[in-house]
């Protein structure tokens, strides 16, 4: 009932106010906030409820294993109830690395173009696109992945990169196609538009006035956006990284199609490998006896825990370039 | 103002339930791999008695083990048979087999059609341990085919699933080596290979792969026209996947009462080794009048008109002798303790 009172009084509220006293509590505006913060706490409630609920059912599952067994052994054997994290950790960790290393420069380098380089219509013309990539379902990318990616990289692309680079372990064994490369690049194109989208946003905050200056030092363009523009927007396309990141990490649907699903741990980015949400998706449905569903939501718990140890090191990494020469050009 | 809403509101529950009235609604949840012909059961059961609705959820065998145990729905489904374990949770529950499946190993090499695999040979490959298409264990049965010098790639089930279960439990019974290593059940410890996701999920990655070989539902087979490898049976002769050799292979089995059987590596001269069934689940006490007594005759109803769609849809049939026993345990189902079906013949 309370809410319902509240909303009455803010719609009769600006009848009111221009005879109201100034010292006068303003009611409306004190309902406003408890009922924000009642919204804002809901969303700790919510983690808190999910935690709960993980522990509640994996907690038995991640005792009897031992919870550094669970995370560091690497035999995952569902009939004999041994339950080890380590593969499935280890292919979320390669398979976002691959995802960052491949999105990150082409987005940034795609959000400074259409920011301080590209013409008006160029700039409309290639956003509308990148917009449209975070609207695809991951179920779709999964089957191109499936059906146009994985037969690209068995040949001609994995043959290719296994005769340039030879040396290193990352590009050896046999050219399959599914693997953590292949899930990889999908995530890569799925993180994209995350972090094109907001790295603009970012750079348009940049005041005007720093690059003029910075061109009026005789600066080149590149220096200029190199010496004045970057600095200033780094901790924000830190941010959105980050952001492209989480997205990477908890992608089940088109990682897990393309990935292999195997939970071995290989050095070579062509054997396939498996990730902690694919892992739940494919055996929770089917999980016999307690331990099995309970190890897998054991393995909920340490996804989330992996995130909020990504998010925190991030909060770390925004902190320490706002320290840095970002605050000075500030 | 606000009573119209709710007056209409109250209209609309009672038309529903007097709707619902004349039409029985049955629910059922399970495995996915009788979907198929059970959707086509239920559409053409609706058909010929059109109060009732049955309502089919195929969420896999696990899914259907839960709720029929928990009793959110009025029976259950599943490929592999419920263990002790989940049966003394759910006590007086029957297993009633209704038609049956085969996994079949699918291949992918270019210029090779017709393969044949011992047991022995199978395990060998799936465990990891013969890793070219020309190794000799393959070619002394296969003397007649061109086999490649290229590397074998191992595809298996990703998800949890029923099929997973009947191929392991084959393999567990024909190779010790892999009984004592990954064993068996829905999910296991693959020792080689990449995972597909689904029956779908495997066909399309040995379809695309070559030098891959693979395990699915026959249905998943014929449809995709993969080659599908002969076997050596129980008996020692080479049997092709159909479902004359799959129904074969439940005539000389000998099945208990309560049916939780495995029928893999079943003897007889034509019985087609990785065959299985799958199963019904429902409580021999039924408890609802109106529910427990259309439910009762749907299954009698299965068990003999319908068993006729199943070869269309690439389902084994009963065998004779087996259509038998299950009636004398449709006969045994009981609503409010008393038999329904009992005056039958």
């Amino acid at each position: 009932m309370q809410p319902a009172s509240n909303i009455a009084t803010a719609e009769r509220a600006p009848e009111r106010l221009p005879n109201a006293a100034p010292a006068r509590v303003n009611v409306p505006d004190r309902a406003w906030a408890v009922a924000l913060t009642v919204l804002g706490a809901g969303v700790l409630v919510v983690a808190a409820i999910i935690i709960a609920e993980l522990w509640h059912t994996g907690g038995t599952s991640l005792t009897r294993t031992g919870a550094v067994a669970f995370v560091t052994r690497s035999v995952w054997d569902p009939t004999r109830d041994i339950y080890g994290a380590l593969p499935f950790v280890y292919g979320t960790l390669v398979t976002s690395a691959v995802a960052l290393l491949l999105a990150v420069p082409v987005s940034i380098g795609l959000a400074i173009f259409l920011t301080e380089m590209a013409p008006g219509a160029a700039r409309s013309i290639i956003s509308f696109p990148i917009a449209l990539l975070a609207g695809i379902p991951s179920v779709v990318y999964g089957l191109w992945g499936l059906f146009v990616l994985v037969p690209l990289l068995r040949n001609p692309i994995e043959p290719t990169l296994a005769k340039a680079l030879a040396f290193l372990p990352l590009f050896q064994g046999p050219p399959i196609g599914l693997g953590y490369l292949a899930a990889g690049v999908i995530l890569a194109v799925m993180i994209l538009p995350t972090i094109t989208s907001i790295s603009i946003e970012v750079l348009q905050t940049v005041p005007g006035p720093l690059r003029e200056a910075a061109l009026a030092l005789g600066a080149t363009r590149w220096e200029a956006i190199r010496i004045a523009v970057l600095p200033y927007a780094r901790a924000g396309i830190v941010g959105a990284v980050m952001l492209g990141l989480g997205r990477a990490l908890g992608e089940t649907m088109a990682v897990t199609m393309v990935i292999g699903n195997s939970p071995t741990i290989r050095a070579s980015l062509f054997a396939p490998g498996y990730s902690l949400p694919a892992v739940i998706a494919n055996e929770f449905a089917e999980a016999s006896g307690a331990l099995h569903t309970g190890a897998l939501a054991a393995l909920g718990l340490l996804l989330f825990v992996v995130t909020v140890l990504l998010n925190i090191a991030a909060r770390l990494l925004v902190r320490m370039s706002r320290r840095g020469p970002a605050r000075v050009a500030a | 103002m606000k009573r119209i809403p709710l007056i209409a509101g109250l209209a609309l529950a009672i038309a529903g339930a007097s709707l619902a009235a004349d039409k029985l609604l049955i629910n059922g949840a399970g495995a996915t791999f009788p979907y198929p012909i059970y959707s086509k059961w239920f559409s053409e059961y609706n058909k010929l008695h059109p109060n009732v609705q049955i309502n089919y959820q195929s969420i896999g065998s696990g899914g259907g083990i839960k709720q029929i145990t928990e009793r959110t729905v009025d029976f259950g489904a599943t490929d592999a048979p419920m263990t002790a374990e989940e049966l003394a949770k759910a006590p007086g529950i029957l297993h009633i087999p209704t038609v049956m499946g085969a996994v079949v190993a699918v291949y992918n090499l270019p210029g090779v059609d017709s393969l044949r695999f011992s047991p022995e040979t199978l395990a060998g490959i799936f465990l990891g341990k013969i890793t070219k298409w020309n190794d000799p264990a393959i070619a002394k049965d296969n003397a007649k085919a061109k086999l490649p010098d290229a590397a074998i790639t191992v595809v298996h089930r990703s998800d949890g699933s029923g099929t997973t279960s009947v191929f392991t439990d084959y393999l567990s019974k024909v190779s010790p080596e892999w009984k004592t290593g990954p064993g068996q059940g829905k999910s296991v410890n693959w020792p080689a290979g990449l995972g597909g996701k689904g029956n779908e999920g495997v066909t399309g990655t040995v379809k695309q792969t070559e030098g891959a070989i693979g395990y699915v539902e026959i249905a998943y087979g014929k449809q995709n026209k993969l080659p599908m490898a002969e076997l050596k049976n129980h008996d020692g002769h080479w049997v092709k996947a159909t479902l004359e050799s799959v129904s074969a292979a439940a005539a000389k089995a000998e099945i208990p009462d309560d049916y939780r059987v495995s029928i893999t590596d079943a003897p007889g001269n034509d019985a087609y080794p990785i065959s299985g069934f799958t199963w019904l689940l429902v409580y021999k006490e039924q408890t609802d009048p109106a529910k427990g007594d259309a439910l009762v005759h749907f299954l009698w109803w299965a068990l003999h008109d319908g068993q006729k769609d199943a070869p269309a849809l690439d389902y084994g049939p009963l065998p004779a002798p087996l259509v038998k026993k299950v009636e004398g345990t449709l006969k045994s189902i009981t609503v409010q303790g008393k038999p329904v079906l009992a005056a039958r013949k």
